[in-house]
């Protein structure tokens, strides 16, 4: 195994062990946080082909849904079983959606996507079944019939989280580096070159996509487990954005990039939100203003400013 | 014998502009064909439609006498049929030594890896060669978009050569390269040709360059072949000094003219 899948191997188990010794709420936010960064480290990959999604939410909000309904009508609480589910079924319906999707770009791609997230919204909105606009509830998850009691309820979903984060990070590390990695910034750049060199265009968006879909619905999933709760509200517009959001914050560069831009968006919102619970979203516009001017390519850049001053 | 790449009364029209009308050509194996045609006569429309990038709106294309006719880019290019273009076709963003390593990485693998990484030592020593042959392996860590268009030329005659291609067609390989650079240009690539074996077809407007390299000459005006056969027959015919070649240098003129 290489140094560096170590390195990140290793970071996992400290993050974990943190978990432990912090306080309830910040495992919590950390659980949340970490959830985004999965969704918007698929987010990642199609922003390297030059496509950014207005609608992960869809994904987000549907492997949610699927946790919370199997895990009612299944009568489980296994929490491996109910995350493969969500990533299957959001694999699959991302697999029909994304055979339109793939032939769009640009704004086309933008406002398609998240039409479709718009649509789960509105059958979620509506469906009594499942508690319409105000959702349901999750029952807390189990590992192999175990669950922590106590106080640290939600250091389950922390683990799941950590460990999610950890497998996925160390796959699109690797992932961005290969051939097809490499290949959504030749789709970015130039498609005709790409054609003519025998890949297909559609193809290489499509096998994004559907990562993109399988991260997503992960995400979604952890965050039902963690937050015990769940709601139309995840497949709203606004959270596709808040991923958007996150990506450039944190930076596209970099595996890291996403999830250092996930915490520092929950954290950012928290206090914000503690400080002036009506202007908060002023105050996370005003924090992504800076970063975009000061920082155009995310928090993750000064990582790598760093690192190279320190080489050179 | 039939030819290694025949096309039989190609044509191609959008709306009402007929780009090419009725075009007959064909190149065997070994050949350097030479094309010269004015600016709309159909070259670049020909290339494109042999390449599947444009579909005929009739006529056909055999390649080793099988129609290609209905196949994309990718089957064609796969089938043997390259090409270059008249502007680069590169990933500008990106290192020359990427641009490299993609092109090998997507012509390699007709189901793209995920877990191989494809950067390795010989993955790019194999892209060092490769721009070693076509003499710009300084611009390596360069990126594409500062490149000066000669090199920018080079290298993407170099991606269309690396499937090693048995026709070749090239889209004005010099245009907006320096005078004193054409030949130089010109000898890199046809050494790497000869040594492919493959026939090849290449637009070009500089006469000189035309009668240096080429062993047949066609004449594009207007959407047909105006007159094919050995160079200098070409150059002397009548309605080719009208059409082409006249109007050509006109246009030079002109050019000249609006520098001044
Ligand atoms: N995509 C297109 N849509 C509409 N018209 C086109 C298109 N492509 C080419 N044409 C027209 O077809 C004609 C032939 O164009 P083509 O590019 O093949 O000429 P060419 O011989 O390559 O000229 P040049 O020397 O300028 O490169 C021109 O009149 C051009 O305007
Ligand atoms: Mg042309």
């Amino acid at each position: 195994m290489r140094n560096s899948t170590l390195l990140v191997l290793g970071a996992g188990v400290a993050v974990m062990a943190a978990g432990m010794v912090m306080p309830g709420w910040l495992t919590f936010l950390l659980t949340l946080a970490l959830a985004k960064g999965l969704v918007v480290m698929g987010l990642l990959l199609l922003m390297k082909a030059g496509l950014v999604s207005f609608g992960q939410g869809l994904y987000y909000c549907l492997g949610a849904y699927c946790v919370g309904v199997a895990g009612d009508y299944l009568e489980t609480q296994n929490a491996l079983f109910l995350m493969l589910i969500a990533v299957v079924v959001c694999v699959a319906l991302a697999a029909v959606i994304g055979l339109l999707l793939c032939r769009y770009r640009d704004i086309f791609f933008a406002m398609f996507s998240m039409a479709f997230s718009m649509i789960l919204y509105g059958v979620l909105v509506k469906s009594s079944a499942f508690g319409s606009s105000d959702g349901f509830n999750v029952k807390p998850p189990l590992l192999f019939g175990w669950t922590p009691t106590g106080e640290p309820g939600p250091l389950m979903a922390y683990g799941l989280a950590v460990t999610a984060v950890t497998v996925v990070g160390i796959f699109v590390w690797n992932y961005l580096r290969s051939p097809m990695g490499y290949a959504g910034e030749a789709v970015r750049e130039n498609e005709i070159r790409v054609e003519y060199l025998g890949s297909s265009v559609r193809r290489i968006i499509y096998i994004k996509y559907l990562l993109a879909a399988a991260m997503a619905g992960l995400g979604g999933g952890i965050t039902a487990l963690a937050a015990g709760h769940i709601d139309p509200e995840m497949a709203y517009w606004t959270t596709s954005g808040e991923f958007v959001f996150i990506a450039l914050m944190g930076g596209t560069g970099h595996v890291a990039g996403p999830v250092i831009g996930a915490v520092l968006f929950e954290l950012i919102r928290t206090y914000a939100f503690q400080i002036s619970p009506y202007t908060w979203q002023m105050i996370l516009g005003i924090a992504l203003l800076a970063i975009i001017l000061y920082l155009p390519k995310g928090v993750w850049s000064l990582v790598e400013r760093f690192t190279k001053e320190k080489t050179s | 014998m039939s030819a290694l790449l025949e096309t039989r009364s190609l044509a191609r029209n959008f709306g009402a502009v007929t780009a090419a009308a009725d075009i007959d050509v064909s190149i065997n194996a070994g050949e350097i064909v030479g094309v010269i045609g004015s600016n709309g006569a159909g070259k670049t429309t020909f290339i494109n439609m042999v390449t599947g990038y444009l579909q005929p709106s009739s006529g056909d294309i055999l390649f080793k006498g099988k129609s290609i006719v209905g196949k994309n880019p990718r089957q064609v290019m796969r089938a043997g049929i390259c090409r270059s273009f008249q502007v680069a076709q590169l990933f500008p963003e990106l290192t020359v030594l990427d641009n490299v390593l993609i092109a090998y990485g997507l012509m390699q693998h007709r189901v793209l890896p995920m877990f191989r990484p494809l950067a390795t030592g010989n993955s790019i020593k194999q892209a060092e060669n490769l721009l070693q042959e076509y003499g710009i392996e300084s611009y390596l860590p360069e990126k594409v978009m500062t490149l000066p268009q000669g090199v920018r030329k080079l290298l993407d005659i170099a991606l269309a050569m690396l499937r090693e291609p048995e026709v070749l067609l090239l889209d004005e390989p010099t245009s907006g390269v320096a005078i004193d650079d054409k030949f130089d240009l010109m000898d890199t690539v046809m050494q790497a040709v000869r040594k492919s074996g493959a026939g090849v077809l290449f637009v070009e407007h500089d006469m000189e360059v035309i009668a240096r390299y080429s062993t047949r000459l066609i004449a594009f005006y207007d959407g047909r072949v105006l007159a094919d056969g050995p160079v200098a027959e070409v150059m002397d015919n009548e309605k080719v000094k009208e059409l082409v070649t006249g109007h050509h240098l006109e246009i030079d003129y002109k050019r000249e003219v609006a520098h001044a």
